[in-house]
Parts: structure tokens; sequence; C-alpha cells
């Protein structure tokens, strides 16, 4: 926004500064190749997509539940807020309609339950993949807790103490001794082609016959197995316990057989087996695999869940590339979540991990080396920046109560004829016309300022409303065109409150034209600039609170707001002290709309109202 | 002198506030036949508050209008109409079951496809409770947020009244909704949404004026808050009327064309209550807000006694009143 004390001065300064603008705007549009706006579903149709509730014993899950996903799933559907799409409940199924062909991607990041549980690891064995061991058959790559973060099974030495022995390895030690409270440190890294030299020297040294995978595999149960025998290994006493069974080669103490049974017949090395399983229910163990399908676990019920997450955010951790998800607890679940790290760290290998577990599968289970309270922790593994934003627009929106499947995806046309569209653009079209010939009647050489001011204001919110859809999902409906169409009345009004401005300060009589246009500015600007606080304060909150269309439509209303200000400082308040330096305006022609003839009729008027007086 | 010369040179004095009662009785009517329309009809919620039917059916050969049109003969007030892939995909509101046998048969008759292939799903509500209670919950967030920027921008006073304004602006605006039966859809929410800026926007401008003249009130002014706050309507008659219509001219159109030309549609629902929003935000401005606020002043002592004084002074002699039109 131009400084008003120097628009007095330069105007055209100011006015170049506006065309600079407009053509940053259209390079802008003209590099992205981008020319139309995206229109939204009732213009230009989308994809809809029908989600079928999937339950555990087939029947209709309950009303409230459903009701519940919906809102889940348009919260998400919004987590954009400016995308205009629709969810909708049809019997017992879901119908989320977005806007624009083949969005079944987008559809698919909603509709995904993403239910998170942080699950203390019982029990854990490495998946032999056959095609790891055929390519790199001697790497560690395989190996139990992958190269960066502290190889429990790997160094005996290190599995009886709490802390990590290996500070060699460049990732072990940062995240997870951090006391800021970072918690998780990097588990999901057993999928790298190329473990860090340090970690692998670090296996060698711990562990001096790792030439052979299972070799190294039996190792490991059997160090688990003896480990486990240790008084302090189960926290959770379980009265199901079993006699631990040999053949497993895993500690089995405090294991639902059932779970164990389950665990020993789980094959992680064929990816269907990855998938969403039956969805784990937090309050019963559960056997499932790490999301590439290196180990199994087994895993105790879940202590903190995704509804004890306050917010979720993405973002990398300072000092390197890796992208994390950040998680802040509530209150309730800071405590639970500082009593689980707790007990994990006064548990021996493997019972000291906390497995990060989204939708029945392992994202994540690392060491905890210190108990975390505070309420604060960190998920790694493998994340870019797309998929850490999804996992924490899942995670801040909420888990799905229910799982569901896609039975049907449909591409819809609009839901509005195109006559309704034309209609609106043709008489918007009339409306703007009558506004042009009311303003050029009325103000006559203001009125051409007026009409040069629409036209600025018109392009600006064309490249903006262009440039916004292809760079941030603005999608215009037909609400959004009626409401810009509309603001043309709020964009006009700020320059008829100047023009009212400079015609009173003429009709006083004492001012040069120059002069009265800028003492009329400064009090202009204040009734502007209270008056657009107004809209934006609306469209903010708008914006903030409501929901779908309605966000798109404060998001259009506080857009246009801005463009009235920047219209109104960039190009209205210049173009006319330009203009009162003509002859045309300054001597107050008969047509120029500010002749002091017409004006300013009897000075000494008996109803002639007060005229607020300069300060 | 025309009015309009008139109005153009700024020679017009009309006495909005004096005529409170007149402008208070207006109001007061208007809000009584509106809420009386609101518990008596009811509003008419469209398929997205409150559910719906689907139709689906395949029918190559026909166009959007005729899709639309048999609809309409059947009695379905305003079906949406669109394909899905190769189906029609009608969407109605909630269909007595005789309408929706007669619908499908007439379906199955235009188009020759069996009536069993006509499919019919109820579907429910896009805008649900909980978006509903969200968008109550946003316009108290959006009317404290409001009251808090007025109240520092001018003061309380005039925070209250325009927010009284605005509540007017809408009351009757859904009072016409209620009695003319049009569809309430998410489009004429949005339209309700412009009017909240709108009518906050007008009154504002005004409110700036009254501020800047009433500012110079003092223990000897001629002038009584009243007479000053009047002549700030009037000085920014011609503004409020210029804005006003100009804002009003674009909806005129999209009104006219909406209602006129295409039926009944978005275009229709949004149009007509930005048109009357408009109108009674413009008059709620000007004969509500700005005498509801002047009656709250002239409570306050320092405005009492200024009122007292000229009153004294005009029982005095005709100079004086002179003087206070000066």
């Amino acid at each position: 926004m131009a400084r008003p004390t120097s628009s007095h001065s330069k105007p055209g300064r100011t006015l170049l500064l506006l065309l600079a603008l407009i053509l940053a705007l259209g390079g802008t549009m003209f590099l992205q190749k981008a020319f139309t706006p995206k229109l939204g579903l009732d213009l230009a149709g989308g994809t809809t997509v029908t989600l079928s509730p999937v339950t555990q014993n087939g029947a209709a899950p309950p009303e409230e539940i459903l009701d519940r996903a919906v809102n889940i799933i348009r919260d998400r559907v919004n987590g954009t807020g400016i995308s205009d799409a629709e969810v909708a409940k049809s019997g017992d199924n879901i119908i989320i309609s977005i806007p624009g062909v083949g969005q079944s991607e987008a559809i698919k990041l909603v509709a995904t339950t993403a239910e998170l549980r942080f699950r203390q690891v019982l029990a854990m064995e490495a998946t032999q993949l056959p095609q790891e061991l055929t390519t790199q058959p001697a790497t560690p790559s395989a190996a139990p807790s992958g190269s960066a973060s502290p190889e429990p099974t790997a160094s005996p030495s290190k599995s009886a103490r709490s802390e990590p022995s290996s500070p060699r390895s460049p990732a072990a030690g940062t995240p997870s001794a951090s006391p800021t409270g970072k918690a998780l440190s990097s588990a999901l890294t057993a999928q790298a082609p190329d473990p860090t030299p340090t970690a692998t020297r670090a296996q060698k040294d711990g562990q001096s016959d790792a030439k052979q995978q299972s070799d190294r595999q039996q190792n490991d149960q059997q160090q688990v197995q003896k480990k486990g025998q240790d008084p302090k290994a189960s926290p959770t006493p379980s009265p199901t316990a079993t006699q631990p069974q040999q053949d497993s080669g895993v500690n089995t103490k405090g294991i639902d057989p059932a779970v164990l049974k389950q665990f020993n017949s789980l094959d992680c090395a064929d990816p269907k087996n990855r998938g969403q399983g039956v969805q784990d229910d937090p309050n019963k163990q559960y056997a499932g695999c790490e999301s590439d399908g290196s180990f199994k676990y087994v895993l105790d019920v879940a202590k903190v869940v995704g509804t004890d997450i306050d917010t979720a955010s993405a973002g990398v951790r300072q000092g390197s590339t890796e992208w994390v998800v950040q998680l802040d607890f509530k209150s309730k679940g800071a405590g639970e979540w500082s009593k689980l790290t707790s007990a994990a760290f006064n548990s021996p290998e493997p019972r000291n991990k906390v497995a990060v577990v989204l939708d029945g599968v392992v994202i994540t289970a690392p060491n905890i080396i210190s108990p975390i309270p505070g309420g604060r922790a960190e998920i790694t593994g493998g994340f870019n920046q797309k998929s850490a934003t999804e996992l924490a627009e899942q995670l801040k929106y909420g888990a799905l109560p229910l799982k569901f499947e896609r039975s049907s995806i449909d591409t819809v046309s609009s839901t509005l004829g195109q006559d309704q569209l034309m209609g609106g653009l043709i008489s918007g079209i009339i409306g703007l016309a009558l506004v042009v010939v009311y303003c050029l009647l009325y103000y006559r050489g203001l009125g051409i300022v007026a009409v040069l001011s629409l036209v600025v204001a018109s392009i600006l919110t064309y490249l903006a409303v262009v440039v916004l859809g292809h760079n941030a999902g603005f999608r215009l409906s037909l609400p959004h065109i009626i409401g810009l169409v509309v603001s043309i009345g709020i964009t006009a009004d700020s320059f008829i409150v100047y023009f009212e401005r400079i015609r009173d300060e003429m009709k006083e009589g004492r001012r040069t034209l120059r002069a009265a246009v800028e003492v009329a500015w400064v009090r202009a600007r204040r009734t502007i600039l209270i008056a657009d606080a107004v809209m934006f304060i609306a469209a903010v909150v708008l914006y903030a609170l409501a929901v779908g269309g309605v966000a798109g439509f404060a998001f259009a209303m506080g857009l246009t707001t801005l463009i009235d200000i920047v219209v109104v400082f960039m190009f209205t308040k210049p173009f006319i002290a330009l203009l009162a330096r003509l002859k045309f305006f300054a001597k107050g022609h008969p047509l120029s709309g500010i002749d002091a003839e017409r004006m300013s009729a009897h000075p000494t008027g008996s109803s002639r109202p007060t005229t607020p007086q300069e300060a | 002198m025309g009015l309009g010369r008139r109005l153009y040179r700024g020679e017009i004095d009309v006495d909005f506030v004096g005529k409170w009662r007149l402008w208070y009785g207006l109001s007061g009517f208007l809000l009584v036949i509106s809420l009386a329309g609101l518990l008596i009809n009811g509003l008419n919620l469209g398929v997205e508050f409150k559910g719906g039917s689907v139709f689906s059916f395949k029918a190559p050969t026909a166009t959007i209008e005729e899709v639309r049109e048999g609809f309409q003969e059947q009695g379905v007030h305003q079906p949406i109409v669109q394909t899905a892939g190769d189906r029609w995909r009608v969407t109605t509101e909630t269909l007595p079951e005789n309408t929706m046998l007669a619908v499908q048969n007439s379906i199955a008759k235009d188009y020759n496809v069996p009536v069993n292939q006509v499919d019919v799903q109820s579907i429910g509500a896009s805008w649900g409770g909980e978006v509903s209670q969200k968008a109550w919950i946003g316009l108290g967030v959006f009317m404290l947020a409001i009251i808090l920027y007025l109240s520092m921008a001018f003061e309380p006073k005039m925070a209250l009244a325009a927010i009284v304004a605005l509540v007017h602006d809408l009351v009757i605006t859904a009072g016409v909704y209620a009695w003319s039966g049009f569809e309430v859809t998410p489009a004429t929410l949005l339209g309700f949404l412009t009017i909240l800026g709108y009518s906050l926007y007008d009154a504002v401008v005004v409110f700036d004026m009254i501020k800047e003249v009433t500012a110079k009130l003092g223990t000897t002014s001629k002038q009584t808050y009243s007479m000053a706050a009047n002549n700030a309507l009037n000085h920014t008659l011609i503004r409020s009327l210029n804005t006003s219509l100009v804002a009003i001219l674009p909806v005129a159109a999209i009104l006219f064309i909406g209602t006129t030309v295409l039926g009944a549609g978005t275009l229709k629902d949004l149009s007509l209550s930005l048109f009357v929003g408009m109108i009674v935000g413009t008059y709620s401005s000007l004969c509500v807000a700005t005498p509801l606020l002047v009656t709250l002043k002239e409570r306050e002592p320092r405005y009492q006694a200024i009122a007292k004084r000229l009153a004294s002074q005009s029982g005095k002699g005709a100079k004086s009143a002179a003087a206070a039109k000066g």
C-alpha cells in the first residue's frame, strides 16, 4: 500500500507500482499457462466417490458413529479451506464430491482412517525379505532396527543399558536424547539401501558373526528371549500369561496366546498382509507389520491413542532434511505418554520400544532412551513433505471411527446448467454497464475515474482468482461469482466516499482542486480503512470457523476487500491527483463533475447541512 | 428546484432522527411480520439441509433441459440435474411416496427404460447439523469481533446500534424468505453473509461521519446530539444512496434475469436475499442504527445538558431557534 504522503507528490510512481503488481500477477499466469479460473463443483462438476463402511461383523454401523465419520471427512476435505467440496450421508454410505475430474487421490486421502495408536513393543522379529537377501546378502539392511537408530539386539552390551552406546551413529543421539521432549528416534530406515557405515560398523563390533541374515536373526531372538526373563520385562502382567513357547523364539511373557498365534502366522514379506488389515482394537494386544514389511511385532494394548493428540504438524527437524510429524498431546494424553515412555524405558529389549501404529501398520518403533514428560512427540519414518503433511492433517482432524471401502467412483457433471453460469455472467455484465452509466451521469469527469477503478479492480480480481486457483486450490462457484459481482458495490463505495469528500472540500469554496484532493483523501482514507476492516474481519472469522462453501465465499470476500484497498490507494487516489493537474478538472469544467457553479449554489442556504470543518 | 438537483448539491435535509417513532414503529412492524412468518411458515430448506432423494437412470438421448422439465412436471420444485458417467443423476427434495413413484414411472416412460432401472436413493444433508452449528458459532464469533472492533474504532454504543441494525436486517430478510417460500440453499446463506458485511459497511461509513460531526459538540454548542447526528446523516445521504444504488444495480440485474429468464435456481436464491438485504440494510443504517444511537447518546449527561440549555433558549425567542439551525 502506498504511503499517502508520498503519493501526494508522486502519484506516477504509485501508478507504476500498481502496473508492476498487475504485470507480476499476469506474468505468473503466463508462466503457469493458466488463463482461466478453476471452477467449483456446481459449475465444473467433479469426482464423486461412495464410501461404504466395513465393519468387523458386517452389521450396519451405529448412526452416530457414521455421523462422526461424516464430520471428520468433511473437516479433512475442508482442511484446505477453499476446495468447495461436498460430503453427504446416503443410507450407510458416505458420498464425497470433490470439484475437478480425477480427484480420486484426494478422496483416498480423506477416506483413510488414520487411527493412530502408541503401543509398547512386546516382541519383534525381522522378516526375511527374499529379494533383499539375494541382492544384499551381507548388509544389515534388514536387521532388526535399521541403521540409524541405536541397534538393540546387535550389541549385547547395549541391550542391558538404557542409554544408547553408539553415539557414532549420527542420527542416534540427536533426536531422542534431546531434552526438549522430542520423543521418537528414527527407526524406519531398515529399508534404506545404504545403511550408514558407522551403523554397520557398530553392528559388526557388537556381533562378530553377522554374515548370514538368518543367523543373525536367530541370535536376535535368543537374546530377546534371554532378556525377557528379566523381572522388569513385563510391565503389564497379563492374566492369560502362558508358558513361553520355545519354538517362537520370543519372550512370550504377558502376551495373549491368540495374538501370539497371529504373530507366528503373520507373513510380513507379503505386501498384502501389511496393508490396513482389520482395525486394531486399542484395548487388545496386536500383532502387526512394519509398513515396509521388514519387521513384525507383538504390541501391547494402546496406552496412548490418536484422540489424545491435541495438534499435529509436519516439519523438518532442525539440522537435518528429514521430514517429521510433530505431535502435541492433550493434558491427559501427555500424562499417559509420560507413563508409557517410562514403562518402556524401564524395560529390556525389545520392550524398550514404543511402536507408532497407524491404521494397524507400524510406522516406526524407536527405542525409548528416557521417559518423556511434557506432552510432545515426533514421528519419523521416511516421510517426505507430502506424506508428512498428509499424516499431520489426518491426525489433526481426527481419526475415522470406521473403515471404509470405496464402492464407486464417478465423474459427475456440474450441478448447475450452463444456463445459470451464462445468466450470472450476462446479468453481471448488464449490472456493471448500469453502474458505469450511473457513474458517468452522476460524476461526469470523475465518473471516468470510477469506471477505470472498476476496470482495474476487475483485472486484479481475475488475475488473483486464476493465480490462487492454480496455486492454492481456490475454486470459483456460482455464489463466488455473484459475490464478486456484488463486491463491485463495495469497491465503488470506496471511491464514492472519496468523491463526496472532494466535493465537500470544493463546496467550501476555499481550496484549489489539488489541495482539496489531498485534504479529502486524508479523511476518506480513514473511513475506507475502517469500513474495509469490518469486511475483512467478517471474512477472516467466517473463513476460520465455517466450512465448505462458506469458507470459500469468505475467502473471496477477503480477497475483494484487499483488492478494494489496493485499487483505492494505488489507483483511484494517484489517478485523481494526476487529473487534478489538468486544466479540465482544476478549472472546474462543467463536465468534470466538480464544477464550482453546479455544486456550491447557496453558501448561506438555510437548509444546508453542517459541513465538517477541518480540524 | 428538483429533488435530484437538490440531492446532487447536498441541499436536502430529511429529519431521520426526529422521526424516530415512525422508523421504530415501521421496523417493529416488519420484525413482527418476519418473526411470524418464520414461526408460521418456517423456512423452506433445500436438499442440502434436509437431505433428499437421488434418482439415477440411463437416458442417452435426453438433454439436461428435458430431464429437468420432466421432473418439474411431476411437481418437483428444484431438481438438481447432473450426469454421472453415462447416467443421469437428479437430486430432489425428499418426495412423498406417490410422487416418487410417479416420477419413476414417468422417467421410465419418457426414456424407454424399465422402471426397476430407475434407482432411487435417499441422501442425507450435506449441510448437516454440525455444519449449521459451525455456521452459528461463526456468526456469534463474528458479532463479538465486530462489537469489539467497533467499540475500539468508535465507541460501544455505536457498536451496539450497528449490531442491532444488523440483526434487524437479517431477520427481515429471513422473513421475506419465510413468507415467499423461496428455497433456502447454501447459496442463500452466502447471500445472508454478504448482507452481514454490507449492512455493517454502510453503518460504519455513516457512524464515521457522525463521530466526526459530534466530536465538536461542547457545552456552548448550538446543536444537540440529535441535530448533529441528523446533519451528519444528511451529509452522507448522497453517498449512502449512491453506494446503495451502485451495489443494488448488479444484484437487481441478476435477480431480474434469474427469475424471468432462467426460472428457479441458484441465481434467484442468492440475488433475492441480496436484493432484500441491501435495501433493508440501507434503510436500517439511516433509520434504525442512527436513531438508536441518538436515543442511547441523548441519555448521557453532557448531551442532556446541551439539549436542556437549547430547549430553554428556544423558549426565550425565535432568535436562538435560527441559531440552532446554523
